[in-house]
């Protein structure tokens, strides 16, 4: 069996991605397309709720890949820092434009939400703030990459930085068991029959779930090709201004 | 078209923004990768022409 490290070989992984990408598209795509038609046209309304309800869809996927996409992110990073594999750095350089953006569609698809609900856009809830801080991380961790001109000594910075905004991630998942406060309600899906959601909800969510994680595998395969391509270009320059 | 009633402004707008945000990160991502690709190429062909 094909050992995991193997993908640490720029080469390996260019050849693996290039023949998973187009089904990783594919499944994306699909699961995205049941899921939200679904969510939107087949699923009715809550009773407290009525037709918001339907933001669900969007709103604990992003939450949850946002979040995801950190760890994610946290141990590319500590990857990096132990084994020195130029892939995992690029790969966590890579998953943090897609993480952000899930961060502003639930930080957007929350607002809208929460205002009919709440009868406010925002609150400095417990919730609310740590995911507001894991935005403020992932605009500094990609400013610090593309502030820093050496690869390496960028890699390096925005591992320690990722290490630190991992304290964020985690509270941002578990900040209502930690201050069990604020508006925000509990956990969305729970293993305990009666505290989950109703199955008419649950069904769809998991599907739409299931195409935020393969969207965001997909992105992260292709964009690290990407920066595997940009790495090479750099090293090529480098070389041309010394002869 | 489901019948969204009073929220049907907030529901449209959610959706509407997240397809938007989720469609521009996969476009710049294109376009950025083929762009790379391309400057790549070019700068290899003249590393291989001397």
């Amino acid at each position: 069996m094909a050992s995991v490290w193997e993908f640490a070989n720029p080469r390996k992984f260019m050849a693996v991605s290039d023949r998973a990408l187009p089904w990783l598209f594919t499944l994306a795509g699909a699961a995205l397309a049941i899921g939200l038609v679904w969510g939107f046209f087949f699923t009715p309304d809550d009773f407290r709720q009525g037709s918001t309800v339907k933001i669900i869809y969007l709103h604990v996927p992003s939450a949850m890949m946002a979040i995801n996409a950190w760890i994610m992110m946290l141990l590319a990073s500590l990857i990096w820092i132990v084994r020195r594999h130029h892939v995992s750095a690029l790969a966590a350089k890579a998953a943090a434009p897609i993480g952000v953006t899930f961060t502003v569609i639930a930080l957007a698809t929350g607002a809208i939400w929460g205002q009919p609900m709440w009868g406010t856009w925002w609150a400095w809830d417990p919730r609310l703030t740590s995911f507001l801080i894991l935005f403020l991380f992932y605009l500094g961790y990609m400013a610090l990459w593309q502030a820093i001109e050496d690869p390496d000594t960028a890699a390096d910075l925005t591992s320690v930085l990722c290490l630190v905004g991992s304290v964020f991630a985690v509270i941002s998942r578990y900040a209502l068991i930690f201050w069990n406060q604020g508006l925000h309600q509990g956990a969305t899906l729970s293993l305990d029959k009666e505290e989950n959601i109703a199955d008419v909800f649950y069904f769809p969510l998991l599907v739409c779930i299931a195409g935020f994680v393969l969207l965001f595998i997909a992105l992260v395969f292709y964009r690290t090709r990407t920066e595997i391509r940009a790495r090479r270009l750099y090293a090529i320059g480098l070389k041309e201004r010394m002869v | 078209m489901p019948d969204l009633g009073a929220y049907a402004v907030e529901v449209i707008s959610a959706y509407a923004v997240s397809l938007a945000l989720l469609a521009a990160l996969v476009i710049f991502s294109v376009w950025r990768g083929k762009r790379v690709k391309r400057a790549l190429e070019d700068a290899e062909a003249r590393l291989r022409n001397g």
